[in-house]
């Protein structure tokens, strides 16, 4: 492999953590950041998938930029520690991105609670356990750029997907109550909420998709929104406007609509 | 990966003096050599390493350790012993030059070398083995030390002497905190008559001029200062002043007693009696570009050549802490801040060298805001000593968002300009180096002694920060055991 960079205060390359990068969406970003000159660190539990992840990023980048680090984001006692570790390893933190959810598949008859709870959990009560130590890591080091992944799943409660669409919602209001608290020290907090995107998440929920793009695509769009330190962005931007319809919705039209 | 988890309420964002290097780190401020030892332990049961930080006023990453334990010593204030019929104090490592020359200079004494900064720490000033600008006639401050104590990586307690222990002392002064934790040192002070300083100012049409004049009047002056106006091309180039300042001898000053006082050392807070300096950056960043910056160089030559020959007196704070005139001016240079580049050079390449850079600096568009030269003797005694018989550049450079690459590449090639005729840097105002331009500049024979030296006294590495890591760090980098 090749040989690692000489940075000083110059030529930094800026660091960044994502969450939940073994494969879909933050696998895609992890690549796209790395090629945009970051260094990452990659972190979920699939061990293996992960190491081929950085692999492929250190082969496609001609350098040593991507580490992988095995992590269930159910253990939230851990966190604190693996934090601290990633970012020595890093030698610092700009960018924290988290990425990682779950979605059992959509069906407007089935009752599961045990399967909703368990996307609670995952979506987020890990993604607390996470934004919260980093929030208070960014604030102190007066700047910093969160990023969470959301969904336009959570701008309505769905018929299909009662325990999704709930931890989606969760998750934005939880980001927007960050970044009304953070913003004041400089730390940028963006609100991704994709549409559909081509992920293996995709493939096994949704019966059908509509205008799916595939997910480097999605990754570009959201690197480009963080870039421009959005607050919130819909990726793609179209689902901007279906959400807006579908949040406009009266109720008593929308408990008649299949979606 | 890592034993035990350090405190996340220790976290705090540092930044180095030029405001382009920040970090965060985990920062320690213990006021006792017990305090120190629990630090170091610390970081052995958490697998950190152990980064020093006294005034935090290097320019670059010195006294930055990111995501690692920060020993800032700037506590251990304490004033121990003070003679002022010898000159001769004990202070330890926190105390700053402001707190020093305070202290001392009511009963007639100053300390023999201090920098362009009052706030510095004595254990930074030896890290950095500082020089002022009588380091051709006074040395470094290590030269005068008379012994130091100093916690080794290990914990242990030792006391160094220049005689007893020539390596060690000639290593932890200058080893840029590499080697060990100062904690207390004896510093021999010098007599002062007066508490003011006579300087005579010259202009000086071109480099050559100012070189020849600095190196006429080395001799003869206390303290001796040039400034070049980066801007100059051509016929011009190189054109500056020369401030040749000396010491009033003993009943040359008639009221010795009012000059002494800090009353009349302590520079006034305003301009012209009414206006605040603590303002005078804010209004300074709407010139802190090239035409505005080229327009005060100008002004500055043109009205010196006004006062050119003629002597003015100053007092010893005023003369010697140029940099503290006007208050936190490195906001000026916000939001990207400061980067400098200081250069030594042998005599006889000085010139062509010094011309060869303020040239590039000018061709790439990126002339420097501020230039200093300064006269310097040979320094073979020291470990990681920077000094050469000749002159040293000292130029600041705004770093904007937008110009952070061309002006890395502007540094190298500065570098370049440096190695090839056989200088040398001073880790202080550093922020950029590549290792293979140091090990260049120090020379086979020097890396190898800091390489076996840092092996014998820190084989864990526990002593890092980011410059060691950037400089050194494959050199340190522990032998894996096989």
């Amino acid at each position: 492999m090749a040989q690692s960079i000489s940075e000083n205060a110059l030529n930094q390359r800026p660091k960044a953590i994502v969450v939940g990068a073994s494969s879909g969406i933050g696998e895609a970003l992890s690549h796209k950041l790395a090629a945009e000159g970051y260094r990452v660190a990659l972190l979920a539990r699939r061990l293996d998938k992960l190491e081929a992840v950085a692999t492929a990023i250190n082969q496609a980048q001609g350098a040593d930029v991507a580490f992988a680090v095995q992590h269930d984001v159910l253990e939230f006692d851990t966190v604190p520690q693996v934090l601290q570790d990633v970012t020595a390893k890093l030698g610092g933190l700009d960018l924290f991105i988290y990425n990682t959810g779950t979605q059992t598949p959509n069906d407007p008859e089935r009752y599961d609670p045990t399967g909703d709870i368990g996307m609670i959990n995952v979506n987020v009560n890990g993604a607390i356990a996470w934004l919260s130590p980093v929030a208070a890591r960014f604030q102190k080091a007066g700047g910093g750029h969160i990023v969470g992944i959301g969904s336009v799943a959570g701008d309505r409660g769905r018929r299909p997907m009662p325990g999704y669409g709930t931890s989606k919602a969760a998750l934005h209001a939880y980001l927007e109550a960050l970044r009304n608290r953070v913003r004041r020290y400089g730390v940028t907090v963006t609100t991704i909420k994709p549409g559909q995107i081509e992920t293996e998440m995709l493939k096994a929920n949704a019966d059908k998709t509509v205008g799916a793009i595939p997910v480097e695509q999605g990754a570009d769009l959201i690197y480009a929104a963080i870039k421009k330190k959005r607050q919130v962005a819909y990726i793609p931007f179209k689902w901007q406007i279906v959400s807006l319809v579908i949040q406009h919705i009266p109720s008593f039209i929308f408990h008649r609509l299949p979606i | 990966m890592i034993a035990k988890q350090l405190d996340s309420n220790r976290l705090e964002r540092t930044d180095g003096w030029g405001q382009v290097v920040h970090a965060v780190d985990y920062v320690y401020r213990p006021t006792t050599v017990a305090g120190i030892q629990d630090v170091l332990t610390l970081a052995r049961d958490t697998g950190r390493s152990v980064g020093l930080r006294g005034g935090g006023i290097s320019y670059g990453d010195a006294s930055v350790n990111a995501e690692n334990i920060l020993l800032d010593l700037s506590r251990m204030t304490r004033i121990l012993d003070w003679n002022p019929e010898t000159g001769i104090i004990d202070v330890e490592a926190g105390v700053t030059m402001r707190d020093l020359w305070r202290y001392v200079v009511g009963d007639g004494w100053w300390p023999n070398v201090v920098p362009g900064t009052m706030f510095g720490t004595i254990g930074g000033s030896l890290a950095m083995n500082v020089h002022g600008k009588n380091h051709w006639q006074s040395g470094t401050i290590g030269d005068h030390t008379l012994e130091f104590d100093a916690v080794l990586p290990n914990g242990d307690c030792i006391t160094c002497l220049p005689d007893e222990t020539p390596d060690l002392f000639q290593s932890i002064i200058s080893g840029v905190g590499l080697f060990a934790i100062v904690t207390r040192a004896r510093l021999q002070l010098k007599r002062i008559y007066s508490g003011r300083l006579k300087t005579t100012s010259h202009t000086v049409p071109d480099l050559k001029s100012l070189l020849t004049l600095m190196d006429a009047q080395k001799d003869d002056s206390d303290y001796l200062v040039g400034w070049t106006d980066c801007f100059a091309k051509g016929d011009t180039l190189g054109r500056g002043q020369v401030d040749a300042t000396v010491a009033l001898a003993a009943g040359k000053d008639p009221l010795p007693t009012q000059t002494l006082r800090l009353a009349f050392q302590d520079v006034s807070d305003t301009i012209f009696g009414v206006i605040p300096k603590s303002i005078l950056w804010r209004v300074a960043r709407y010139a802190t570009n090239n035409v505005g910056i080229a327009w005060l160089n100008r002004a500055k030559y043109w009205a010196g050549k006004l006062q050119h020959g003629k002597q003015a007196l100053n007092s010893y704070a005023a003369a010697n802490f140029m940099l503290d005139y006007v208050p936190h001016w490195k906001k000026a240079y916000l939001p990207g801040g400061l980067l400098q580049h200081q250069s030594f050079l042998p005599k006889a390449t000085s010139e062509q060298a010094i011309r060869e850079m303020l040239t590039l600096c000018q061709a790439r568009g990126y002339p420097s805001y501020l230039g200093v030269i300064k006269r310097h003797p040979a320094d073979d005694k020291y470990l990681l000593g920077y000094s050469l018989d000749g002159f040293s550049l000292a130029m600041d450079f705004r770093v904007t968002a937008r110009n952070r690459a061309e002006l890395l590449q502007l540094m190298y090639d500065l570098d370049d300009i440096v190695v090839a005729a056989g200088g040398r840097f001073y880790f202080a105002k550093d922020a950029h180096l590549r290792p293979e331009s140091v090990s260049a500049s120090l020379g086979a024979e020097r890396m190898q002694t800091l390489i076996a030296l840092k092996r014998q006294y820190d084989p864990a590495n526990l002593l890092q920060t980011n410059l060691s890591r950037r400089l050194f760090g494959k050199q340190f980098q522990v032998q894996s055991k096989t």
